[in-house]
């Protein structure tokens, strides 16, 4: 019940950050789909016990967030939100995977700390990617982008539609739920039988909607296809953009200078 | 006198479940006219603005706008001539945004982008919504997803505009508003109301329905003066034209006991 | 039970995006050739209503925990698989956008898991067979109740050997397995008695909507629709083995290049070819791959421990224990690259607001 009365505010925040303006806004959605993919790649594409050569991915949410002047709080709260499945998965590293890996001074750390503390690396570096491309773009800019790279369409118009009616959706089972609440007393009234019925109730009123909708469609000379008017252009700072980003990614990945630079300074030190 | 724009004639029509929406319905309505239609609910007033939208068709009876019978082959024609305005603007309003939702219209016409802009904007500009352009639907006011919804119509240049309850659940400021945009609008108005008070200042002509048949059909003020007719009919006389309980001092209501 | 991006290896998540991609081509060109306008919208309201619904909790009888409705068995009830797959596939991806449920390069996984068997396995398998077109509700209960326990089954399945395969994880299979079957079991259990329910109310209120779906086609030409899913099981089990391979045996290049060299006796080119083995790991992977080191050193014993030494250069001669310089060298590194991040972060954040 907490989840549905936070959950909204939170899309609404998305939609807001979504209006700004800043020059990764700017940006040719298409271009920062494919940066930030390529960034996921890279990032997951590493051994497990990868630590140290992942740190300076952090470069990339780092410097986004700072030019799409996202606030850093708003990332940080949806990553905790987002953290249980990768935990619950990671957390069974440190036990099954005892075998020392790292000693700093006496302490002596098993790979399986080292590949948890890589799981939730890699979590929060793909999560705040993705986050901040939908924060700095919008969802109707991102589903162009996916029509423009060959998406079919009826998926993205089903993404466009689904996306429209979400709102409306879960402001009508917020209004059926807390109606529930309101006669439910010390947590009676959850029953299954009354989540049924409740559910069985919203559907029904989306069965109308749905028809409504149609006829409204169809008065506007709806023949099947939804066509959409905007354009893209990809402009020098798009293509700036992605050539540079591809280049440092693509740098991190197979040069790994973070361990390199440590083992140079590590030389350096007198031993 | 000019032939009529829309005819309705003998128009019936039974849902699916068996219940009988419409028995034997005509009226016509001349080019530029306001025409309210009113009604208890479950009167038939949708029901007879969905015909005239082309989104039923007549089981009997028929309905012509602008000479076009309505039929399955007249129908993409038709809806070029009408639109309509449906009561929940959410369900009116899909796009992503303001600016595609109300281009759907046009762009479906088959449209070049440059007219379809135009077309956008001139219809927002009429309501005054253009700096909603760029916004998206789920963020408007009650108001201002109206003023875009009727704006996503007019993108189309009916001449027949057929609206829903177009003032349910507005806020006084903003159905003064709408009623005010209505006043200067030139096409042929269909309103389908409960707002009685709405219709003494938009539309001269009334029908008033009652279980798909017409009761009365009339001028509004005559219409809407008949206390006996509209009590008939379910409906309640405009407060306008009800004695006012506090300048008359309280001529039908029994006073308030004493001592409370 | 969303998969989440650092949980898979990039083979893994490429494979499943392309079966996953493979799909709804298929399911978007079924759509089209179907020719119904009226499902546009009804698709569209539908995934809104799936994504409401799992926001409503109810409790699992004597359990005291919670659960919420999966959505892709009562969506290929209410709309045939096609269209039941693409709203599904749809409400996952503003899941994974928006609440990062998953992850983007997860969500080819978590499409296949949650959309795939319900809406091509279970629902044209188990749910038609049993249900049958006119169904009583006792029928639409048991219906319902076996198919979305099948379905919810065959997705733990897919999650543990997705996670299997990616290695990222150190979950042994079995164990991952017999923790996951269970609680889906459970969790079908009630899912599968609301989806009947559900069903059962719309069908008293509109059966004109449960006959019209039920009159699809389940599957058009049950022969490619099955050749089909066929396919791309066999892609999935490929792909993931492969993956699986790859990512336990350090890069396929290395290894590729460190047991050719080790069988062949041609010195100069081995020693070469082990100098740029040697390099390469250090360079993709400075906290060396100690996953491989058990297996490597029974296997490796035969291999003479000179070739070995001969490689010159870091891990591979320090094997049996860990090299403290090593994992200096990698703390050092990290801290700094943190540091240089920082760095920009904060030059960047002064720039702007000078600006």
């Amino acid at each position: 019940m907490a989840r549905i009365d936070s959950s909204l505010p939170d899309l609404s925040d998305l939609d807001g950050l979504a209006c700004r303006d800043s020059p990764i806004h700017r940006l040719d959605p298409r271009i920062k789909l494919l940066t930030t993919l390529l960034f996921i790649v890279c990032v997951v594409s590493f051994d497990k016990h990868q630590l140290s050569a992942l740190l300076p991915f952090a470069a990339y949410p780092v410097v986004l967030l700072i030019l799409a002047r996202l606030p850093p709080a708003w990332i940080l709260r949806k990553l905790l939100l987002a953290v249980p499945f990768a935990l619950c998965v990671g957390i069974f590293n440190p036990l099954f995977d005892r075998t020392t890996l790292l000693h700093i001074g006496s302490l002596e750390i098993s790979g399986g700390w080292v590949s948890f503390a890589s799981i939730m690396l890699r979590f929060a570096l793909t999560v705040s990617a993705a986050l901040i491309l939908v924060a700095s773009t919008g969802f109707d800019a991102l589903c162009l982008a996916l029509a423009r790279l060959g998406v079919p369409r009826p998926f993205v118009v089903q993404l466009l539609l689904l996306y429209r009616y979400l709102f409306v959706l879960v402001d009508e089972a917020l209004r059926l739920s807390r109606a529930r609440a309101q006669r439910s007393f010390a947590g009676r009234g959850m029953e299954l039988t009354v989540v049924a019925s409740l559910l069985a109730q919203l559907l029904l009123r989306t069965l109308d909607r749905a028809q409504r909708i149609y006829l409204a469609m169809q008065c506007r000379g709806f023949d099947g296809e939804v066509r959409l008017l905007r354009r893209l252009r990809i402009g020098a700072s798009d293509v700036l953009f992605l050539t540079g980003w591809t280049a440092i990614l693509l740098a991190l990945r197979f040069l790994a200078p973070a361990p390199t630079l440590g083992q140079a300074i590590g030389r350096l030190l007198p031993s | 006198m000019t032939r009529p724009l829309v005819v309705v004639s003998d128009l019936r029509h039974a849902y699916a479940d068996g219940q009988t929406a419409l028995h034997g319905v005509s009226f016509q309505v001349g080019s530029g006219d306001r025409l309210a239609i009113v009604g208890a609910n479950g009167a038939g007033k949708s029901t007879t603005l969905l015909h005239l939208a082309g989104c039923l068709l007549p089981q009997a009876g028929s309905v012509r706008v602008a000479d076009l019978l309505l039929c399955r082959e007249n129908l993409s024609q038709l809806r070029r001539s009408v639109g309509m305005l449906f009561q929940n603007p959410d369900d009116q309003l899909f796009m992503p945004r303001v600016f595609d939702d109300v281009a759907f219209g046009p762009v479906n016409l088959g449209l070049p982008a440059d007219d379809v802009q135009q077309r956008v904007m001139h219809a927002l500009a009429v309501v005054g919504a253009t700096h909603l352009s760029h916004r998206q639907p789920h963020r408007l006011s009650g108001g201002e997803k109206r003023a875009v919804a009727i704006a996503s119509v007019l993108a189309l240049s009916p001449a027949v505009l057929l609206m829903d309850e177009p003032t349910s659940s507005l806020d006084p400021a903003s159905r003064r508003q709408l009623i005010e945009l209505l006043q200067t609008f030139e096409q042929t108005l269909i309103i389908a109301t409960h707002d009685l008070d709405m219709v003494l200042d938009l539309c001269p002509r009334t029908l008033v329905l009652g279980e798909g048949r017409i009761i009365a059909d009339g001028a509004s003020a005559v219409i809407l003066s008949d206390a006996a007719l509209l009590a008939a009919a379910r409906l309640e006389q405009p407060l306008r034209l009800q004695a006012c309980p506090v300048c008359s001092g309280a001529a039908r209501r029994p006073s308030p006991p004493p001592g409370r | 039970m969303h998969m989440a991006d650092a949980l898979i290896s990039p083979l893994v998540g490429g494979v499943m995006w392309a079966a996953t991609a493979a799909i709804t081509a298929y399911s978007a060109r079924k759509l089209d050739a179907g020719g119904d306008d009226r499902v546009v919208p009804l698709m569209g309201v539908l995934g809104a209503f799936i994504f409401a619904a799992q926001m409503i909790n109810f409790s699992i009888p004597g359990t005291g925990s919670s659960g919420h409705l999966g959505g892709g068995m009562i969506l290929s009830i209410l709309l045939g698989p096609y269209a039941a797959f693409l709203t599904m596939a749809s409400v996952l991806t503003v899941q994974a956008l928006f609440f990062a449920d998953g992850g983007l390069l997860a969500l080819g996984c978590n499409i296949f898991n949650l959309a795939f068997f319900p809406c091509f396995v279970a629902y044209p398998l188990l749910y038609r067979t049993i249900a049958g077109a006119h169904a009583s509700e006792k029928r639409i209960l048991v219906a319902s109740l076996v198919a979305v326990i099948a379905g919810l089954q065959l997705g733990a399945l897919a999650v543990v050997l997705q996670t299997f395969f990616s290695g990222v994880s150190e979950l042994p299979f079995a164990t991952f397995l017999l923790l996951m079957l269970p609680i889906h079991l459970a969790i079908g259990i009630v899912e599968g008695l609301l989806t009947a329910a559900i069903v059962t109310v719309v069908g008293r209120a509109r059966p004109e909507v449960l006959a019209s779906a039920a009159a699809l086609p389940a599957t058009p030409r049950p022969g490619r629709g099955r050749l089909l899913a066929q396919l791309l099981l066999l892609t999935a089990v490929t792909g993931g083995l492969l993956s699986w391979f790859a990512s336990t045996r350090m890069d396929g290049l290395e290894w590729a290049i460190f047991h050719s060299s080790g069988k062949e006796a041609l010195p100069a080119p081995a020693t070469d070819a082990h100098a740029l083995a040697a390099t390469l790991q250090e360079r993709t992977a400075l906290l060396p791959d100690y996953a491989f080191r058990p297996a490597a050193e029974e296997g490796d014993a035969a291999e003479p421990a000179a070739e070995v030494a001969a490689a010159g250069s870091g891990k591979e001669k320090e094997w049996p224990d860990v090299s403290a310089g090593t994992s200096f060298a990698g703390l050092l590194g990290a801290t700094l690259s943190m540091l240089l991040a920082g760095l920009l972060g904060f030059a960047l954040l002064r720039l702007r607001q000078r600006r």
